[in-house]
């Protein structure tokens, strides 16, 4: 066994996902570019992920939410850009992780159609989200008919 | 700020929301990152050492896989840490080549055993689902400690 260094010590990663109808991955790469300030950014086909010490990572990021709040998405990283245990460059393939954000991003243009929608809801009114499948409670109005319908 | 834990644990949107709603999401790649992080001997190939396994017996019995057990090493400090949970349960991507259906099962009995609050959903399909998605994270993360309620 050998001795393992970590490449990045005391470094966080991040994604920076755009799904967008005004803006490109290139765009908010050159807007992150423009006060980077020796933090790594590579940019990718959906977005960005970002390399840095804690404080200037959260820095660019709420700099980036501010340019589309609704069509920006943040998520941590475990691994740095180009890890050769995770990067498909070394694996041939996509990363596993890949199929999880193909799936969610393909979802994720209603979470935008929820965050736009947030300030025009009535404050007290109470949301009716989708629950899980099986979970659905049987509606009264629904059992008494079957009740009628048994007894007739 | 409340500590959140999120299942699916590498859920974009989730993790999304509970920061951009001031809390802190926690997700596998916080584990992920400390594992990759802490200088020691190489373990490939996600830096997971013999030693997980082990710490993975305080959640999972000695006869559970092994498999269950490290994976238990990495979300069990985070079910500890957890304020509150919010599950989706309809995440068929975290079965398979990215996951373990057992581990799941078992995430989700700890935390309902745990007593924190919880938010059970499922994926919007449609943009009305979506609206009422949002609007229940936030009104869920709003009740907690810190939240902005």
């Amino acid at each position: 066994m050998t001795e393992y260094h970590p490449q990045y010590a005391n470094t966080i990663t991040k994604y920076v996902f755009v799904e967008s109808p005004g803006m490109t991955p290139s765009d908010i790469a050159i807007r992150a570019y423009e006060i980077s300030q020796g933090v790594m950014i590579k940019e990718t086909c959906f977005g960005l992920q970002i390399t840095g010490k804690e404080d200037d990572v959260n820095a660019i990021i709420s700099h980036l939410r501010e340019i589309d709040p609704t069509h920006i998405f943040v998520k941590d990283r475990g691994f740095p850009p180009g890890d050769p245990r995770r990067c498909r460059a070394n694996l041939g393939g996509a990363r596993p992780g890949y199929f999880g954000h193909e799936f969610e991003i393909s979802l994720v243009r209603f979470i935008s159609k929820g965050l736009g929608e947030l300030p025009k809801r009535e404050a007290g009114s109470v949301p009716k989200p989708p629950i899980p499948f099986g979970t659905e409670k049987l509606d009264a109005k629904k059992l008494q008919k079957i009740i009628e319908s048994e007894e007739t | 700020m409340a500590k959140v834990f999120i299942y699916p644990t590498t859920s974009l949107i989730l993790s999304d929301l509970v920061a951009r709603f001031g809390h802190t999401p926690l997700s596998a790649a916080l584990q992920i990152r400390e594992h990759i992080q802490t200088p020691g001997l190489e373990s490939p190939p996600l830096q997971i050492t013999p030693e997980d396994p082990k710490r993975g017996l305080k959640w999972a019995a000695v006869e559970v896989p092994a498999g269950v057990r490290g994976r238990m090493s990495l979300y069990g400090p985070m079910i500890e840490q957890a304020d509150a949970a919010i599950i989706i349960h309809d995440a068929d991507f975290s079965f398979g080549c990215m996951g373990c259906a057992r581990t799941n099962e078992l995430i989700q009995f700890l935390l309902r055993k745990s007593g924190i609050p919880i938010l059970d959903l499922r994926y919007p399909r449609t943009e009305e689902e979506g609206i009422e998605f949002v609007a229940a994270v936030r009104k869920f993360l709003q009740e907690l400690d810190g939240g902005d309620a």
